[in-house]
């Protein structure tokens, strides 16, 4: 039965929808809620009007054999349509259905039947809500997105056999603890740390900036609490992380190619580059 | 007479045991709409994706591909990195450091050894780099937001779990640059609050980089770090599943 046909209390339903949505429901679902209270409301103030109507949504039922029946044994209750069914149905307007005591018997399979099973759940009228799910413009994975993956890592992998054939990872000579390289880099993701070094004191520098940073970026979704993503909608936060890219990439630049021996800044293109992978 | 059939591989029964129904190496396989879809769901490998992904997707400047290559060079370096262990001893004792020959010996007497190292070593920085990448395009697109915040957490994981794999790795050829660049580094732990010497000690093995550092980062590099990197990485794809695919459309 649908939300149209069933009795419902409408002065109910506004009102509750009203309510829902000052409160700030989705549209959707303060309907539903509205529905389902213009319904109940309605069941409770005149029950058997209310039975009067779930018989005639079972009325479609009543040429079963099961039903057939039930109506010749109890003509007194032939009410206008599908009564007898009606009767049946009648405790289905009180709170609460009852199931049948559990019997402890396990059914057994009828002797040839199909082996399938069906499940099927019953809804009342107010549960139901027209769910409406935009499936988007989507296309499949195998080929369209597999493909496209699988040449990128094709292209990357050629690459880098190419590059790794014609250029050799650095190895310098056997450690030495007792002499000290001029200048001591460390690997190139730390020399914009490094760089800090010179202007901050080494816990600013080592400590407290990196932890900030880490700490910062975990917390990026639970303080930008802007819901687009339109770049327009975001102009603070893209500024402020490109700012902060870049200003970790610059420092990272000057670390690895304008410091020279004792780490003081030299100019690659006049003494040299001092960096090494 | 009847003449002998070479049996059809694709039709025996080994085959289809191997390969599901949908698999495109199947006989039977038709481009039709329900076989694509059973190709990605009935693929161990490829299952990791939805069988639909977004059209939008697709377009190369969306993503760049970066997270995806992440993971392959991921692969990558645990391929050459276990190739390289079957050469290498992290030891370097007084008198002999077995680290260092290794090293020289892979370069120059092991089969392919200069090219598994170069691809170790070049991908290492790589992937440094396009994980930072990576980052910077989530960020750009706005796929933080929600429902995505806690993948984006374990991407911040994942990123700082890189730099450990990649800083670790930096000490084991045991030359001048692999120490020197450890030495400034983790000097930096000298001077953490309250616990400075503890988290000295920790890192190194000791008051100094020494041989013991050596065997310490050694067993992060190749199996403490990588075993917790897995194990982000498991979370960081089931939730791009669950947080409904790639983010956008912008």
């Amino acid at each position: 039965m649908s939300w149209e046909e069933s009795p419902k209390d409408v002065e109910v339903y506004q009102q509750a929808l009203d309510a829902e949505l000052a409160a700030g429901t989705e549209r959707r679902i303060a309907e539903g809620r509205a529905r389902s209270k213009a319904i109940r409301s309605f069941r409770a103030a005149n029950p058997e009007e209310a039975a009067k109507h779930a018989s005639a949504a079972r009325a479609p039922g009543a040429d079963t054999p099961a039903a057939a029946p039930a109506a010749a044994a109890t003509p007194a209750a032939a009410a206008p349509a599908g009564g007898a069914v009606a009767v049946a149905a009648a405790p289905m307007t009180s709170a609460r259905r009852e199931a049948p005591l559990p019997t402890g018997n396990i059914p057994t399979p009828k002797k040839g039947a199909e082996d399938k099973h069906r499940l099927l759940a019953l809804v009342p009228p107010e549960g139901i809500q027209r769910v409406e799910r935009e499936q988007g413009d989507r296309v499949h994975t195998w080929p369209h997105f597999l493909l496209e993956e699988f040449i990128a890592m094709l292209i990357l992998f050629a690459g880098m056999l190419v590059f790794s054939s014609i250029i050799n990872a650095p190895l310098r000579e056997l450690a030495n603890p007792n002499l000290t390289p001029n200048p001591s880099k460390a690997p190139w993701y730390f020399l914009g740390l490094q760089e800090l070094l010179r202007y901050f004191h080494p816990m600013v520098a080592g400590i407290t900036i990196p932890t900030f940073i880490l700490v910062g970026l975990a917390a990026i979704p639970f303080v930008d609490r802007n819901a687009s993503v339109k770049p327009g909608d975001r102009k603070i936060a893209i500024t402020m992380f490109t700012m902060l890219f870049m200003f970790g990439a610059i420092l990272t630049i000057i670390g690895s190619f304008f410091r020279g021996p004792g780490y003081n800044w030299v100019w690659p293109w006049a003494q040299g580059v001092f960096f090494e992978l | 007479m009847a003449k002998i059939q070479p049996p059809n591989l694709r039709e025996s029964e080994v085959w289809k045991s191997i390969f599901r129904p949908g698999s495109i190496y199947r006989k039977g396989y038709k481009d039709t709409s329900r076989d694509r879809a059973l190709a990605t769901m009935n693929n161990v490998l490829w299952h990791l994706h939805p069988t639909k992904v977004k059209r939008h997707g697709l377009k190369l400047t969306y993503t760049f591909c970066l997270g995806g290559l992440s993971f392959f060079l991921f692969i990558l370096l645990t391929l050459t990195g276990i190739f390289l262990m079957f050469f290498y001893r992290p030891m370097a004792d007084i008198g002999g450091a077995q680290a260092y020959t290794d090293m020289q010996i892979i370069r120059t007497s092991v089969f392919f050894g200069d090219l598994m190292r170069n691809l170790h070593r070049w991908g290492a920085h790589l992937m440094v780099l396009s994980v930072s990448l990576h980052m910077a395009r989530v960020f750009y697109t706005g796929a933080y937001k929600p429902p995505r915040e806690f993948n984006w957490v374990v991407g911040v994981v994942l990123l700082f779990l890189t730099l450990g794999l990649s800083f670790t790795g930096y000490l084991l050829p045991w030359d001048q640059l692999a120490i020197w660049a450890v030495t400034v580094g983790t000097s930096l732990a000298g001077y953490s609050p309250f616990i400075a010497k503890q988290a000295n000690f920790l890192l190194l093995g000791g008051a100094i980089v020494s041989p013991n550092t050596l065997l310490r980062w050694y067993v992060l590099h190749v199996l403490g770090l990588p075993f917790v990197m897995v194990l982000f990485l498991a979370v960081h794809f089931w939730r791009i599943r669950k947080d409904g695919g790639i983010s956008g459309p912008l």
